[in-house]
């Protein structure tokens, strides 16, 4: 019985291995045998060693319920997205990876990716499972998805009770103009309202979206053809580099952080405000309790803000791909039926305080404290996924790195205007591939 | 000895101090920091710590597997060096010794190799790697094989210059001598020449060893978990929740130790191998 | 017959080993990488990169098409990485000539100081790097506490790791790193120089200032030619400074070339065109270092 079951799992392996070779460029065949995979793990947890930790005891569960070896090596964020070029270019790669699902459809457009299709999605347990919105970035729209939400997060506004408090403010800021109206009041002496992670391209974006949502602006077209410096897009960035520039109500060294320095001063009680994802445990890591601190969904532009600009966060989380190269699909996929399934989502998402992608284990009242309830409630309700186009890791760089040094000029006291806004904007767009 | 003027007594007092500062501050805000509770080097810059910890060189083992990133280092450099100075030799004895057809084109290309941009042959040497181990079986992507072959071409071509000058220092004489006395060339280089070279090797042997062990963009690429090196490694400290920074400190120095500690023991070679080498 | 063949071919067999590494790691794959700037290389071929479409010229004429936005900012980190390499390759020399000459005589702790000054060339790079990016901090860096709480000499904390200022950062931490290999070389080369010139130059009663200009900066001229030229290239190619001090995308007053490229191939996934800018910087590197070779050996073979 198990001689034969390896038997045909070999063959089936080489056929599917033949047949990756002839159709995509990649000449190499993984030399994994059917025993055995290989997982590339995104850094989730406070360091490496801490995601070996977490995930080494799921992997032992998984091996002895299949019999099959999850080698795992957990790669930095620095790293993570270099790896999975030089894996797509030379066809030697993992056979399972996470990937930031704002990557989804530029690494869908490589054809590395498996794409799932009804009947790969029939060998993991169906579609219907995951959580729509987190399943939305996976890929672009009207493809199969290239791979399957992990972990889903969102972002939210945290805002420091004490200090809210002591400043006569009783209710978290609904709007961006009640906000900046808090910021001020909390500005004093070297205490600032607000925490910004300035230098930081990926924070960067994922606030320049949600901006851009509210304004009603969109940074690609219905045809995906870029479009980064309309009106709208100016008057989003603008707002958002105000909060520094004009507003003042961000520390001027904010704009240097891409460390996450803005959760440390946020924790420890440097700015009492933050708009961040899921930063429960990080939060924790600082020895800031759970307790200090408030969980509200990020404010609109006004109050009753309805339709498509009531958008307050991105879709963000980790998805979960198979490559196509793989030597083991099937075991790749019964790996992936393994940590998407109701239980390992519970575990891991709690680990990782995100939340689950699988709607049954969203049930889980693990998942229902107020922070996670108020990240679920946007999640379901008011997130939007990031452009799901092919060129979108360009998009991230050009217009991340254009923030980058709107902020800065806005730290070295320089002016912002619409003008330079738009010029920045402007000459990001320029520099996008035209294909 | 001519007698030295008291300007320039004071000149060469004041520039040394000046000098001294500017190479020496980082190295004492390494030491400095390093021995700092986090919450120190996450505000306001003293020079004296709040409390004096070594905590920092205890959690450098855990926080990432530095142990790990040292060993493979270590092999990678080591390797990296031995071979680069041994085909060094073998190749600046030939320009020394021989007229050949093509000299002057072999240590042009060589030299010229040094002017290439990392980043134009990073992504098809990566190709060619993984193409290679597809056809034999011999994996370079990803091994420590791969990286030391990539690192010792990286300081072959100073290393060859290098020794060609110092080669042509030693007097033919010694070894005409040898070979009529029946020496074969190559018993007749290892017996007579290297151990007369010695300052040129060991100058060369020091600037492979530093060359393996500081670079950063080829590891990136080309290593993965079990053979990263301390140059891809120690960024792991800027992790996803924080700077460590009294522990990136901690960890940079340990890593500086051992090849300063050599460098400098070794550098009396250095300055006499580039004295009778490289600058005649 | 047999040994003269073996006579002949030894000088290629010594050859062999270093040949072979050099056309496996540096000429193949830059002949590739030359193929691939022909090559329309984004991600949706990367997988299959033989297959992708040809693009001519086409990488070449974006990546020199200085009225559209990416030739304009790749012009622009061209002049950057070269005012950057005057200016580090100029103060390293200086600097380095200075404490070569000052350190000529004998003086108490002269060994001493010698070692010291060179532990910034025999520091790892990322080790060093990353502790002047400490240093730079805006809020917890040494340099800024030095110079505002400290020195007061500026109003407010300038920034130093984004922005304008981020070149003079770049500057100097590479300054920092170079100029120890230039007082070496020079230190090495002083030695060569006999002391009986400055005997009979003190004689004749030349100064010390007329000792340096007459006999030392000339006897070193041979040295200075090939260490300008490798402080140069080294300069100019350098990738880790920049890298670990800015990470992967450098504000634009420090936007050097090898960041640049870095980013225009790595980050935004576009293979061709990056690499047709490498080539292009390989050509520019080519024919400088072909006049510099041609002008200086001509200067030196008219005084010899």
């Amino acid at each position: 019985m198990q001689t034969s079951r390896v038997i045909a799992a070999s063959v089936m392996a080489a056929v599917l291995t033949a047949g990756a070779a002839a159709c995509g460029g990649g000449t190499s065949t993984n030399k994994t045998t059917p025993k055995t995979l290989t997982y590339w793990a995104s850094n989730q947890g406070a360091n490496i060693e801490v995601d070996k930790a977490t995930l080494t005891p799921e992997l032992t569960k998984f091996e002895q319920q299949t019999g099959i070896k999850v080698k795992l090596e957990v790669v930095p964020w620095s790293d993570l997205l270099n790896r999975i070029l030089a894996a797509a270019t030379s066809g030697q790669g993992p056979d399972v990876l996470n990937i930031g699902n704002t990557w989804s459809a530029s690494l869908q457009a490589t054809g590395a990716l498996l794409p799932f299709d009804a009947a790969t999605f029939a060998k993991i347990g169906g579609k219907d499972r995951f959580v729509s919105a987190a399943l939305a970035s996976a890929g672009a729209a009207g493809k199969d998805p290239a791979a399957v939400p992990l972990y889903s997060l969102a972002y939210a506004l945290y805002y420091n009770k004490a200090q809210f408090q002591a400043a006569g403010i009783t209710a978290p800021p609904a709007t961006w103009d009640e906000l900046v109206a808090d910021g001020k009041k909390l500005t004093t002496g070297g205490h600032f309202g607000l925490a910004m992670e300035g230098a930081s391209i990926s924070e960067n974006i994922h606030q320049a979206f949600v901006f851009a949502k509210q304004h009603g602006a969109d940074f690609f077209d219905a045809a995906g053809k870029p479009q980064f410096d309309s009106p709208q897009a100016v008057a989003a960035i603008q707002q958002y580099v105000d909060f520094m520039a004009k507003d003042k109500i961000a520390a001027p060294g904010d704009a240097e952080y891409s460390a996450n320095q803005s959760v440390t001063d946020f924790a420890t009680g440097k700015a009492s405000m933050l708009l961040w994802q899921a930063a429960a445990s990080n939060l924790k890591a600082h020895g800031m309790a759970a307790d200090a601190y408030g969980v509200a969904p990020i404010p609109f532009q006004t109050a009753s803000a309805s339709g498509p600009t009531a958008v307050n966060s991105m879709v963000a989380g980790i998805n979960l791909a198979v490559f196509k190269n793989t030597g083991n699909l099937d075991g790749a996929l019964k790996f992936v039926k393994f940590m998407t399934s109701t239980g390992e989502q519970k575990i891991l998402n709690i680990a990782y305080s995100s939340l689950p992608s699988v709607t049954d284990a969203q049930s889980d009242p693990a998942f229902s404290t107020p922070d996670l309830k108020t990240l679920s409630q946007v999640l379901a309700t008011s997130a939007a996924p990031l452009p799901q186009v092919a060129n979108e890791s360009q998009f991230e760089t050009l217009v991340g790195t254009a923030m980058k040094g709107l902020l800065a000029d806005a730290a070295a006291g320089r002016p912002v205007t619409t003008a330079t806004v738009k010029a920045a904007l402007t000459k990001a767009q320029q520099q996008m591939p035209t294909s | 000895m001519p007698k030295i003027p008291t300007w320039f007594r004071v000149t060469r007092w004041i520039v040394l101090s000046l000098l001294m500062v500017f190479t020496l501050t980082p190295v004492l805000v390494m030491l400095s920091s390093s021995l700092k509770p986090l919450q120190d080097v996450q505000g306001q810059w003293r020079w004296i710590p709040s409390g004096f910890t070594l905590r920092p060189y205890l959690d450098i083992w855990h926080t990432v597997p530095l142990a790990r990133y040292f060993l493979n280092s270590l092999i990678v450099a080591t390797s990296a060096t031995v071979c680069s100075v041994v085909i060094a030799i073998f190749a600046a004895y030939a320009v020394s010794r021989y007229r050949f057809r093509g000299r002057r084109l072999f240590t042009v290309t060589v030299l010229s190799t040094q002017m290439f941009p990392g980043i134009l042959f990073l992504l098809p040497l990566f190709l060619i790697f993984v193409n290679i181990g597809n056809a034999t079986g011999i994996a370079l992507y990803g091994s420590r094989a791969g990286l030391i072959i990539t690192y010792l071409t990286f300081s072959l071509p100073f290393s060859i210059w290098m020794l060609v000058g110092y080669f042509d220092g030693i007097p033919r004489d010694l070894d005409e001598a040898a070979l009529v006395d029946g020496c074969g060339p190559l018993r007749t280089l290892l017996r007579i020449v290297v151990p007369v070279a010695i300052p040129g090797i060991v100058a060369v042997g020091v600037y492979a060893f530093m060359t393996a062990w500081g670079e950063v963009l080829f590891a990136s690429v080309m290593t993965n978990d079990d053979t990263r090196t301390l140059a891809v490694g120690l960024q792991s400290y800027a992790s996803q929740n924080d700077v460590y920074w009294n522990q990136v400190m901690a960890a940079s120095l340990v890593v500086s130790v051992p090849v300063v500690a050599g460098f400098l023991l070794l550098q009396r070679y250095l300055v006499a191998g580039l004295t009778a080498g490289a600058v005649k | 017959m047999k040994a003269r063949l073996r006579r002949v071919g030894l000088p290629y067999l010594l050859l062999l080993p270093a040949l072979a590494l050099e056309l496996l790691i540096h000429l193949v794959p830059m002949l590739v990488g030359i193929a691939m700037s022909f090559k329309q290389l984004t991600q949706f071929f990367i997988r299959n990169w033989s297959g992708a479409p040809w693009a001519g010229l086409g990488n070449y004429r974006t990546a020199v098409d200085f009225h559209a936005a990416v030739g304009q900012a790749l012009l622009n980190s061209f002049l950057v990485t070269c005012s950057f390499t005057l200016l580090v390759v100029g103060l390293s020399w200086l600097l380095g000539t200075a404490a070569a000459i000052l350190m000529q005589d004998a003086f108490r702790g002269r060994g001493v100081l010698r070692t010291l000054f060179l532990v910034p060339y025999a520091l790892p790079v990322y080790a060093a790097v990353i502790t002047w990016s400490f240093m730079f901090q805006h809020d917890t860096g040494l340099v800024n506490h030095m110079l505002h709480d400290q020195l007061h000499l500026t109003s407010g904390k300038p920034f130093w790791l984004i922005g304008g200022n981020s070149f003079y950062a770049l500057v100097t931490v590479a300054v920092w790193r170079s100029w120890p290999f230039a007082f070496l070389c020079l230190t090495a080369g002083l030695q060569n120089i006999p002391r009986d010139l400055y005997e009979a130059a003190a004689l004749d009663g030349a100064g010390v200032w007329q000792q340096i200009r007459r006999i030392t900066l000339p006897s070193l001229r041979p040295v200075n030619q090939v260490l300008v030229l490798v402080l140069f290239l080294w300069t100019f190619n350098d990738f880790n400074t920049p890298y670990v001090l800015f990470g992967r995308s450098a504000p634009e007053a420090a936007d050097l070339i090898s960041i640049h490229i870095y980013q225009a191939s790595f980050v935004t996934w576009n293979f061709g065109s990056g690499s047709a800018m490498s080539v292009l910087l390989l050509l520019f590197l080519l024919v400088v270092t072909a006049a510099y070779l041609f002008v200086t050996s001509r200067r030196r073979g008219a005084h010899a």
